[in-house]
């Protein structure tokens, strides 16, 4: 069931010709894939992604769709083509995948499960032994600083020139 | 039938390549970052199934997908800064108009 | 002169102690004038360039002179035989142990003799160009040419290799080339110069082929080798060569045929005579040096240089002796209508080489048989003598009238008195007319014909009458026939001088060469053996020529001494024949029509749209080609974000198949 709400949901975003209709799909997949996050059990990853991506980026969609007007308009039909093409390397890529992984098997580790739960991440992550992650804790948040910092300088206003 | 690791990789597989037809085919440059999106999610979806499923004694797969949740976002801000500096100077999104960098 | 014996690969052979140092200097004197005025004529040394080129070849004739006293008369003789001897030699490229281009110098009797020639009368012509070339723009060069061409012909007769002789003889084909065209802004002069230097070229060709195939048979390129191998019956080379055949003739008789070609181009025999007249548009003292006494020779030196291996195929001699009588012949009757006097002393050269040549195709070898072969040498060195001052004759007479046509001269015995005498003791000799130097030689060249080919002796005998009446009618025309040249009598009667003292002296000395030339004993110095030949002197035998010489000459005073119409009645009685001479045989224009319609249109065009279309073709396709391909390949490039990312994906999926089905 979110299966198909997710994958149809990512079908329409990417065929539809409007573009706030897209944007919703969009949304709609992306909710799809929490809640298949939670029926895995992994309750943070899910939370995380509700509130980044559904709360964040794609209201950040939501903004720049309005920012560059194009909300009313309808998108151009593709040349027929294009879609035919991509359609087709998409397909055999998809093939290809699904041909290697039923090839394939996975062995499952008999080792003791570990319970995802918020403590056991919040340790792991911020831990400097074997398996702790602060090293790349700290590289992300000195990346998303610079990704602010580079967003202003971008989109920044050229200056008039000075009379 | 169970759901199992198969049915989420057949999911993530199939998300993946519709977010690559869709980047190939889409004009809009917002739209075609939406694609993007779909890639990176298919991706994170990939990683915790394998995580759960093929070793469920480590959280490695967790937290892969925590760091490309954050990549991703900061990603699409640089993304949407991009797209708003060249709709000023072209007036337009399309991805069409925006080849000046050719032979 | 020690370390001259310490130089490495400079092998230095009996003799070489006291003459190798002159021998060398003899041709590189003239060498060095044309460096040097070559070089720094122009700037320089304009004025006493002409003193500086003459100085040198004083001192070149000098050491020539001395070079031939020594040889004649005090070294050269072995028990009564004339020795060929090698006094330096150098090797220079090797293909094989036995094959090599050597560089060296070979005194044997016609080489030592050849020096005298060429240095004497090329000094002649320096002297004389002082004086009749004074004033001239390009005077520097003038000399410097006139040095190389002495270089080459001196490095010619004294090759002792036979690819160096064909070095030489490319280097004096070069240097005519130079001075026929000398008067570059000429277009007939720059026509001659070129028809020349192709005609003689083309020869060459014969003349290169002929070597290869001598020098493959005989396995060397050594003169004394070459004719020690080719000549002795019992040597393996010769009897290869004789066995083996082409066209049903030996390849001994190719080779040699093939070399005469080179020798006929050269000397201006029949069919190739034809650029011999048009060159008489360079300066009249080259004319003297070059067409008449010294390279148009080179030709008969050559086959008497390979004289022996000559003498052991008799269809090659015959090949020589016709085809030097019938230049003789031909060119004769031609001299009798030219009006040019260059052009009459031309054909006249023209004739006398063919006496030379068939006077060597008649002679046997060795002993009384070899009379031919000391006949056409001698005949050289007086020819030399009596035509170079014929030549300078001529040039005095146009310096003062200012043209070559006999029309405008006439009763110039009184301004040229000096020119006068010594042009008629030239004509004297070269008529053969005793004492003069032409009778000895002739009489001797007869004696050969006679012996030995009845046909040749008759149709010589004939043109031996027939010189004579042109010389005379060329002279009468000049000096008698009106009583004042009608450029003076329209100028008013204001004369000027006959010429320099420059220009007189050479005169001078070759008339009293000319004189008493006749009395050396040639046959005790030049002979086809090396022996002593005793010139025998039959009274009886010579009545014929001196008395057919003689109506020649009364039959020209007859019709020129003094102005008549006589000769235009005889010319239109003779119509057609005549207007056939006047035309030297319409030679030219068949040359002419061979090499435009036949060579131009049917292997010249066709071979040029070759080129164009095809090989240059091929060039421009592969440019376009590569042009093509790349405008298509440009088209990667577009530009466009997404099909970028199409190939991206098309590649690694490509690029994953490769990996998991085929490359396990």
């Amino acid at each position: 069931m979110l299966a198909a709400l997710t994958l149809v949901s990512g079908a329409l975003a990417v065929t539809t010709r409007q573009i706030f209709r897209a944007a919703i799909f969009l949304l709609f997949s992306l909710i799809g894939i929490a809640g298949l996050y939670f029926w895995m059990q992994y309750e943070f990853i899910a939370a995380v992604q509700i509130v980044v991506y559904v709360g964040g980026i794609t209201v950040l969609i939501i903004f720049s769709i309005f920012l560059t007007q194009q909300a009313g308009e309808l998108l151009p039909k593709e040349k027929i083509g294009r879609q035919v093409f991509s359609a087709l390397a998409a397909f055999c890529g998809f093939a290809l995948t699904m041909l290697q992984l039923y090839q394939h098997s996975f062995k499952q580790t008999t080792d003791q499960p570990i319970a995802p739960s918020v403590s056991n991440i919040g340790n792991q992550m911020l831990g400097v032994e074997d398996n702790g992650f602060a090293l790349p804790f700290e590289v992300v948040s000195i990346l998303l600083l610079a990704a602010m910092i580079g967003c202003i300088v971008i989109a920044l206003r050229s200056k008039p020139a000075t009379a | 039938m169970e759901p199992g690791l198969y049915h989420l990789l057949f999911i993530s597989a199939a998300l993946f390549f519709i977010g690559v037809y869709g980047f190939f085919t889409r004009r809009n440059l917002i739209t075609m970052l939406m694609s993007v999106e779909l890639v990176l999610n298919s991706v994170n979806l990939n990683f915790i199934a394998f995580n759960k499923y093929l070793w469920p004694n480590k959280l490695d797969g967790l937290f892969f997908s925590i760091f490309v949740i954050a990549i991703a976002a900061a990603e699409a801000a640089v993304a949407i800064a991009i797209i708003i500096n060249l709709y000023r100077s072209h007036h337009s999104i399309d991805v069409e108009n925006a080849e000046e960098m050719k032979f | 002169m020690n370390d001259f014996l310490q130089i490495p690969m400079l092998q230095v052979l009996p003799f070489g102690k006291d003459i190798g140092w002159a021998l060398l200097l003899i041709p590189l004197l003239p060498l060095a004038g044309f460096l040097l005025l070559g070089l720094f004529g122009r700037k320089h040394i304009k004025n006493s360039s002409g003193i500086i080129g003459t100085s040198l070849l004083l001192v070149s004739t000098v050491l020539s002179l001395y070079t031939a006293y020594g040889y004649f008369f005090e070294y050269g003789k072995v028990n009564g035989v004339y020795q060929k001897l090698i006094p330096l030699q150098y090797t220079w490229l090797q293909f094989s142990p036995g094959l090599s281009i050597d560089m060296g110098i070979i005194l044997d009797p016609i080489s030592v003799m050849m020096l005298v020639v060429v240095s004497f009368i090329s000094l002649m012509v320096h002297i004389y160009s002082l004086a009749y070339m004074k004033g001239e723009d390009r005077f520097p060069t003038y000399y410097a040419f006139l040095g190389l061409f002495t270089f080459s012909m001196l490095g010619l007769v004294m090759a002792s290799n036979i690819f160096q002789m064909y070095i030489f003889w490319e280097l004096v084909g070069i240097s005519s080339f130079l001075l026929i065209g000398y008067y570059y802004d000429r277009p007939s002069a720059v026509a001659a110069c070129k028809k020349a230097f192709i005609v003689t070229r083309f020869a060459d060709l014969g003349f290169l082929i002929g070597i290869l195939i001598l020098s493959f048979y005989a396995g060397t390129l050594d003169f004394n080798t070459l004719i020690q191998r080719l000549t002795s019956s019992s040597a393996p080379e010769f009897q290869t060569a004789v066995a083996s055949s082409f066209l049903g003739v030996s390849a001994l008789t190719w080779a040699l045929v093939l070399v005469f070609i080179g020798g006929a181009g050269k000397s201006a025999m029949f069919p190739l005579h034809v650029w011999l007249p048009d060159a008489m548009e360079g300066p009249t003292p080259v004319s003297a040096l070059i067409h008449a006494a010294t390279m148009v020779v080179a030709g008969v030196f050559l086959v008497a240089r390979l004289f022996p291996v000559f003498s052991m195929s008799p269809p090659a001699l015959q090949v020589v002796s016709y085809v030097g009588v019938i230049s003789a012949l031909f060119a004769a009757v031609i001299a009798c209508t030219q009006t040019d006097i260059k052009r009459v002393l031309a054909y006249s050269t023209i004739s006398q080489i063919g006496f030379m040549m068939f006077s060597l195709g008649v002679s046997g070898s060795g002993g009384e048989n070899g009379l031919g072969f000391t006949a056409s040498m001698f005949h050289l060195f007086t020819h030399a003598m009596f035509k170079a001052l014929l030549f300078l004759g001529a040039g005095a007479v146009i310096h003062f009238i200012h043209s070559n046509e006999m029309k405008d001269m006439g009763g110039l015995r009184k301004y040229l008195p000096i020119t006068h005498i010594t042009f008629l003791i030239a004509c004297l000799a070269i008529s053969g007319v005793p004492p003069f130097a032409g009778f000895f030689s002739k009489e001797e060249i007869l004696l050969a014909a006679y012996h030995h080919n009845a046909i040749i002796y008759w149709i010589a005998l004939i043109t031996s009458g027939l010189t004579a009446f042109y010389m005379f009618r060329l002279y009468f025309s000049i000096f008698w026939n009106k009583e004042a040249p009608s450029p003076l009598e329209r100028a008013g009667g204001e004369v000027h001088g006959e010429g320099g003292f420059a220009m007189m002296m050479p005169l001078v000395l070759l008339a009293v060469g000319a004189a008493v030339a006749g009395f050396i004993p040639f046959g005790n110095f030049v002979s086809s053996d090396g022996k002593l030949l005793e010139s025998a002197f039959h009274l009886q035998f010579s009545i014929a020529p001196v008395a057919l010489g003689l109506a020649g000459i009364f039959a020209a005073m007859w019709l020129y001494k003094k102005q008549n119409n006589k000769p235009d009645a005889i010319a239109a009685s003779l119509n057609g024949f005549y207007k056939a001479a006047y035309h030297k045989f319409y030679m030219d224009e068949l040359y002419l029509f061979i090499t435009k319609k036949i060579l131009f249109n049917l292997i010249g065009r066709p071979a040029a749209w070759f080129d164009k279309n095809v090989v240059d073709g091929m060039v421009n396709m592969t440019g376009n080609t590569t042009q093509a391909i790349s405008e298509k390949i440009k088209g990667f490039q577009s530009g466009k974000v997404q099909q970028y990312a199409i190939y991206f994906l098309a590649g690694v999926i490509g690029l994953a198949v490769l990996f998991i089905y085929i490359w396990k």
